[in-house]
């Protein structure tokens, strides 16, 4: 899909975000807009998904390891067709079938439960695992948020996938600077991110993870026999001015006035 | 005990090419021919018990059928989050193996006693839990997991376990395996530690008492046992378990029968609520912890003395 249609997208992607957090006056909604652009080039573009395949073996997978990301993907399955639009207003509305982190098959689409921190990477490299003895075509991708790189599980698993050749596995790296109560390059001394990954044995670039030229390049460039990390440098709450760079914007929820001036800018960008 | 689930898993993983076996780095040699037979589905995970969890829920994700090992507390408590979220949540068919339940690793100190662990994998959703006593329960354990869909866990001891069942005998999941006929008296053990029950069993005899002592090898789900017991009428169950006295078999029991008029009296033997620092073989950590035989006979003779 070509770069205009898929900024398309991410309008009517990032409009879906910011309107079902103000109804379910959820958190997270900054975290949902860093992550948007890249889901919406894996659901649209590098990954080989959709709702037709389904039940399809050798599909591609993609796993939310940020979890608290829910927003964006429930709002890029609902564009990708694997459900009615209109659930996406019962977000975490009382016996809604979208959770504020995903659960496995809550809607067509989610594969993976997530939500605790540092469970996707090793989950996904499992299925990697199994895709390379079934000499499946299938591709795993799964997007990480930077504070998720606190948890020891990330490295546990970050370690052991170089050792298995296993060519098959794409970590994306939602590197928007921020994480629940700081900076995330303060509370821990995650930076050099990149240099980490690659000294693990990661196949490894930095992006723009909000420019799709960047994101199509890194996502779909000729694999080596590593696993493939990308550390996306995204902004915290992309697409609405007030909201961007702003550690508020982690928690809180758009207000209706919050929302309506979101819109405009969404629409307008 | 442990080389029976090798020699089995070796078995089962040459008829099921689903079968994938994960250690964190222990289990040295014990794997070879399994890995030998079944050709890239041994992976050998290294000391990262949370990622060999994550892994295997993957590996079942896509229609595998994973076992992760490792010594007790390491294969449970270390990655519990991973088991809770990870397998349990979303209901996989992996099987976690703890290798040395109870003090099977005595003399290696209390971060490899496996007192906990019973406790822990009780409280995890839809998780079925297997403690057989011996080799050939051990076998028929592994056996019985390939049958069912969801999270296992099986406790096995270690090594030089005597057989205290008969091949002959079935093995039914969630039913126990009775060791010794008797009446008015049962012990169930759990686990290895079967054979003190039985030991005490005969001790007792001198004393009138003429114990029933089973072997509880399911430990969740419990229905079927409660049932078993309750068509025997025993007036006295003593639960022994190689174990703390916290969440285990023993708490239970009581628990299922607490709002009944006409119940067994339930008695726990179980290891003490603190780490023992003073270290030794398994028999000696049994006398240490009040699980052996004597402790067993003592604890039931003051128990109907008592009575």
């Amino acid at each position: 899909m070509d770069v205009a249609s898929l900024i398309s997208i991410s309008r009517r992607v990032r409009a879906h975000i910011l309107r079902i957090s103000a109804i379910a006056k959820a958190p997270h909604v900054g975290s949902a807009l860093s992550c948007a652009d890249i889901l919406v080039a894996l659901y649209f573009h590098a990954a080989r998904v959709g709702p037709d395949l389904a039940d399809d073996p050798q599909r591609d997978i993609v796993i939310l390891s940020k979890g608290h990301g829910s927003a964006a993907l429930y709002s890029v399955l609902a564009e990708r067709g694997y459900f009615a639009a209109v659930t996406l207003d019962t977000y975490c509305a009382d016996g809604s079938a979208l959770p504020e982190h995903p659960s496995r098959e809550c809607v067509p689409g989610v594969e993976v439960t997530t939500g605790s921190l540092g469970h996707g990477l090793g989950v996904g490299i499992g299925m990697a695992v199994a895709a390379k003895l079934a000499s499946s075509s299938r591709h795993v991708y799964v997007v990480l948020s930077d504070g998720e790189c606190n948890e020891g599980s990330v490295w546990e698993a970050a370690m052991w996938a170089p050792g298995q050749r296993l060519a098959n596995v794409t970590a994306i790296i939602d590197f928007n600077k921020f994480q629940a109560t700081g900076p995330s390059t303060r509370i821990t001394a995650l930076e050099p991110l990149a240099e980490k990954w690659r000294s693990f044995g990661w196949d490894t670039t930095e992006i723009d993870g909000h420019d799709y030229g960047q994101l199509i390049h890194a996502l779909t460039s000729p694999r080596r026999e590593h696993p493939r990390a990308i550390v996306a440098h995204t902004i915290m709450g992309k697409g609405v001015s007030f909201m961007e760079g702003d550690l508020e914007w982690h928690y809180r929820p758009p207000s209706a006035a919050d929302l309506a001036r979101a819109l405009e800018e969404v629409a307008r960008s | 005990m442990r080389d029976a689930f090798f020699d089995e898993l070796t078995r089962l993983g040459e008829h099921d090419s689903r079968v994938m076996f994960l250690t964190g780095d222990l289990g040295y040699k014990l794997w070879d021919v399994f890995a030998a037979r079944c050709p890239g589905r041994f992976l050998n995970m290294g000391v990262s018990e949370a990622n060999m969890v994550s892994v295997a829920a993957g590996l079942a994700l896509s229609g595998m059928r994973p076992i992760t090992y490792s010594i007790v507390p390491f294969a449970t408590i270390r990655c519990l989050e991973q088991i809770r979220n990870d397998v349990c949540s979303m209901r996989l068919p992996v099987l976690i193996v703890g290798v040395g339940g109870g003090y099977a690793y005595g003399a290696n100190g209390p971060t490899h006693h496996g007192v906990d662990d019973v406790a822990a994998m009780r409280t995890l959703s839809g998780m079925t839990i297997f403690c057989p006593c011996d080799p050939l329960e051990t076998r028929a354990a592994l056996r019985a997991v390939q049958e069912l869909d969801g999270p296992c866990y099986l406790r096995l001891g270690r090594n030089k376990e005597p057989n205290l069942t008969r091949p002959e005998e079935s093995f039914t999941p969630g039913l126990p395996n009775l060791l010794r006929r008797g009446q008015r008296v049962a012990l169930l053990a759990v686990g290895p530690i079967a054979s003190q029950a039985l030991a005490a069993a005969q001790l007792l005899t001198r004393r009138g008492v003429d114990p029933a002592v089973w072997s509880v090898h399911t430990v969740k789900p419990i229905d079927g046992l409660v049932a078993c017991m309750d068509e025997h009428r025993y007036e006295h169950v003593f639960v022994i378990e190689e174990h703390g006295p916290c969440g285990g078999l023993a708490e239970a029991l009581a628990v299922e029968w607490a709002d009944r008029v006409i119940r067994p009296i339930v008695t726990r033997v179980a290891a003490p609520d603190e780490h023992l620092r003073t270290v030794g073989s398994q028999q000696y950590m049994w006398g240490l912890a009040g699980i052996d035989s004597q402790a067993v006979f003592r604890r039931v003779t003051q128990r109907l003395d008592h009575d």
